[in-house]
């Protein structure tokens, strides 16, 4: 057989051939652009399309962005230096840029505090973001709003340290009673802070301590994103335990406490946020005792935290109603009662599930605070459409600033949602 | 071994009224009543305190009072002597025009960045992701404020369209785009353009009643009639016709440059247009999103299935994918609705004369009446979004799941 094959046949491979590279049409970039951008003729149409507005909007603005003027004075001595050029004027952002983000009114000399206050922020949010670091650090998370408060608006150090004694012995009460009883805890734990802040601020009369004084900012000179910021921080951290209460108390099944709060949370969702910042500037005085002076800075905490915590409470209620019904039977056979049942067994799992919703309404509300402007509050927006553009040196300028503003904006609220997809992979830990 | 304990039948004691499950309820309940009537006495009687500090008192009679302000842009009719209340409605009829304005056009701009955003086309895709993820992270006041610039700082004046060398002109001599606003040519209805209207809506009568025919042909002997052509030329035809054989009763006024101004056509003022397109192009994003979210939880065996039972891709969609996609598409695009409803108030920011700038804004401020304007705003924004949650509560009930 094998002679025969020999013979009639003049020549066999016996080496294998090295196989050829495919056709160039079928493998790398050719085929990539054929198969995503030109694989029918509709396609290649909208793609011809997209690539002419990208064309558009880029040759629209890069001249302008790339020409930019960032020294320059006052917007005419801008257009001299351009001589007629297509060309942006940043140098209204290097002027004006403690005014975007301290405000028009806190004093110059003061800008080293909120600073170290904003860099202080990181080291406090890191632990409540990322979860591998050590939990010791929680420690100057809870010390940094007494930290902030007292950088930002300065006084007497007495105040942020009578605040603070009185949290920490209210929560060093709230965690010997807890194991016993959580209502108990919770409420000697409140009782306890209250009796230490009344008898402190009477021990400690007003002016004692000398040397830990700064001079003090009023709230009406915050401004510029700095506000924006801390409207947005205060107002969140606020308004996640709020929004929890609510919608725990929304499922209860005692009516009263159930319609109240569904009566909150509906009342409050149904109306725009800027009504609730009429109430804030114009109606909510009202509600307080005649010699009480609220500021405005506290009366719209307020209502944006009610606010958001309404929102907050619909997510909330939704994890929980995601939870499987015998998540909760499984904890009331264990015998834990209520509080135990909902810390340990159903609310570290409805609010996993909840992450991503609490993350959207926290972008929201973050974006939400440049309605303050609305009511002549100088935030970063207010800034740029009240004191900035009324000078006689910018009057004019308005892509530079509002491109800064919308820059700020996106590059804040769009890395929160990179931050929350990130969690729910990381929190993830059902089979795939 | 299990034992089944009756209540303990003992006499009550007063500890039972928190240890005692039966009465613990009853308690807090009684606590949470006490507290709530508590706050409500301190708050009232704060109100009641310093509204007779201020000699002011709770009263709508400034209701019926001469508003004493103008308002340009208007659907009823309203002078500076009508009261009030007027303005309110004036306000109230603005918003809704607005709401309705913006969540047309939203739809229309989420419906299609979300469809383009699952095309296969990369650069499109891509795209349509970019301009998402620009316009979610970036506040809506701050698209209102750039729009409203682009209307008043960039477009030209009226001056600008003069003379010989006129620096700007007007698109297909019909539409002008001023810093006052755009102005776009008017219907003129002369006699005999009631014929065409009514032949108009006799004949989207006429299409409805031919497709209802073909689908009962389709389902009774399975035979298919063209339904696209025909619908179309249902719709044209007799309408055109009609139009010609009245003698082109309907025609067109042109806005013309006369003074300073432009005279005649429809204006639509700067400030509308600010609130309408930056809250359908901000809403866009989210709804693009729903409808990507919509369009990918129609599982891939729903359209291999319907692929499989050898329909057509545009049958697909239309018969498979879409009434499945929109029972997860609807809910959250009423709710984008009623955003933007609520975002409509932001438009007190460019001087569109909406509920909020009216009743909250100007009246506000002149008659000093901060309680019971603040409080009727927001009575009027609660009826509005409880009747739109009504709506979503009905819808939801409507295509729930029938598991049988």
């Amino acid at each position: 057989m094998s002679d025969q094959t020999n013979n009639s046949v003049a020549f066999v491979r016996t080496e294998e051939v090295p196989s050829m590279p495919p056709p160039y049409t079928a493998s790398g970039p050719v085929k990539w652009a054929r198969d995503n951008l030109f694989s029918t003729p509709a396609n290649s149409v909208l793609t011809i399309v997209a690539l002419y507005v990208i064309y558009m909007i880029l040759s629209g603005t890069m001249p302008w962005v790339l020409n930019g003027i960032w020294d320059s004075p006052s917007l005419s001595a801008c257009r001299e230096i351009l001589d007629g050029k297509s060309g942006a004027c940043f140098a209204v952002l290097t002027e004006r840029w403690n005014q975007l983000l301290f405000g028009f009114k806190y004093p110059v000399d003061l800008y080293w505090r909120p600073t170290i206050a904003f860099v202080l922020f990181f080291f406090a949010a890191a632990p409540v973001l990322f979860f591998d670091l050590p939990r010791k650090l929680l420690i100057f998370t809870g010390l940094y709003p007494f930290i902030a408060f007292w950088l930002i608006w300065g006084g007497e150090i007495g105040t942020p340290i009578t605040a603070l004694i009185g949290v920490a012995v209210g929560y060093l009460v709230y965690s010997r009673l807890v194991a016993s009883n959580f209502a108990l805890g919770f409420f000697s734990g409140i009782a306890a802070a209250f009796v230490v802040w009344l008898v402190v601020g009477a021990v400690l009369p007003t002016g004692m301590i000398e040397e830990g004084s700064m001079r003090s900012v009023p709230s009406r000179d915050l401004g510029g994103f700095m506000l924006n910021m801390m409207l947005g921080v205060t107002c969140v951290s606020l308004s996640v335990p709020i929004g929890i209460a609510l919608a725990l108390g929304r499922q209860s099944d005692m009516p009263l406490i159930k319609y109240i709060c569904v009566v909150f949370i509906e009342f409050i969702r149904g109306v725009p946020l800027i009504t609730l910042l009429f109430v804030a500037s114009v109606m909510l005085a009202y509600f307080f005792p005649p010699e009480a002076t609220v500021d405005l800075f506290l009366r719209v905490v307020i209502m944006i935290t009610l606010f958001s915590a309404a929102y907050i409470a619909e997510v909330v209620r939704g994890g929980l109603a995601a939870l499987p019904k015998g998540q909760y039977e499984a904890a009331d056979s264990l015998g834990l009662d209520y509080a135990q049942s909902m810390r340990l067994i159903i609310l570290p799992q409805a609010l996993k599930i909840s992450i991503p919703g609490i993350v959207n309404v926290a972008v929201g509300l973050f974006k939400d605070t440049t309605l303050v402007s609305v009511i002549s509050m100088f935030d970063l927006v207010g800034m740029i459409r009240g004191p900035i553009l009324a000078s006689t040196d910018w009057n004019g300028v308005y892509w530079e600033l509002f491109g800064f503003a919308a820059l700020l904006f996106f590059v804040v609220c769009y890395g929160i949602s990179q931050y929350s997809q990130w969690l729910e992979r990381r929190l993830a830990t059902d089979h795939r | 071994m299990t034992t089944i304990t009756d209540p303990p039948q003992g006499s009550f004691r007063l500890s039972m009224l928190l240890s005692d499950t039966r009465y613990r309820s009853l308690t807090l309940q009684a606590i949470a009543a006490i507290c709530l009537a508590l706050a409500i006495w301190y708050l009232g009687n704060n109100v009641a305190k310093n509204l007779a500090k201020l000699g002011l008192n709770i009263d709508f009679g400034f209701l019926g009072v001469p508003a004493g302000y103008d308002i340009n842009q208007r659907l009823i009719e309203y002078t500076s002597q009508s009261t009030n209340l007027r303005a309110a409605f004036v306000g109230i009829l603005n918003t809704l025009l607005v709401a309705f304005l913006a969540c047309t056009l939203a739809t229309i701009f989420g419906v299609l960045a979300g469809v383009l955003r699952l095309s296969n086309n990369w650069i499109v895709s891509k795209l349509m992701a970019v301009y998402v993820e620009l316009f979610r992270n970036i506040p809506v006041l701050i698209w209102i404020v750039i729009i409203f610039t682009i209307m008043t700082a960039v477009l030209p004046g009226p001056r600008a369209f003069r003379g010989d060398e006129a620096t700007a002109s007007m698109l297909f001599d019909a539409f002008a785009f001023t810093n006052r606003g755009i102005y776009l040519p008017a219907p003129v209805w002369g006699a005999g353009s009631m014929v065409v209207v009514v032949t108009f809506l006799l004949s989207i009568v006429g299409v409805i009643g031919y497709r209802r025919y073909a689908t009962k042909l389709l389902y009774d002997t399975g035979r298919m009639l063209p339904t696209f052509l025909p619908s179309l030329a249902i719709f044209f035809l007799p309408t055109i016709l009609m139009f010609f054989i009245m003698g082109m009763p309907i025609g067109l006024e042109y806005p013309e440059l006369k003074g300073f101004n432009f005279k005649g056509g429809i204006k639509i003022g700067g400030p509308l247009i600010a609130i309408w397109f930056a809250l359908s192009i901000y809403t866009g994003a989210f709804i693009a999103e729903n409808v990507r979210a919509g369009i990918q939880a129609v599982s891939k065996g729903q359209t291999e299935a319907a692929a499989a039972l050898g329909l057509r891709s545009g049958r697909i969609m239309s018969l498979v994918v879409l009434p499945q996609a929109l029972r997860v598409i609807i809910p959250p695009l009423i709710s984008n609705y009623l955003n933007i409803t609520k975002n409509s108030s932001l438009a007190i920011l460019v001087g569109y004369a909406d509920v909020t700038a009216t009743l909250g804004g100007i009246t506000l401020n002149q008659t000093g009446r901060a309680i019971e304007c603040v409080l009727l705003l927001m009575l009027f924004y609660l009826v509005i979004s409880l009747s739109i949650s009504a709506v979503i509560n009905v819808y939801n009930n409507a295509i729930k799941l029938k598991e049988r």
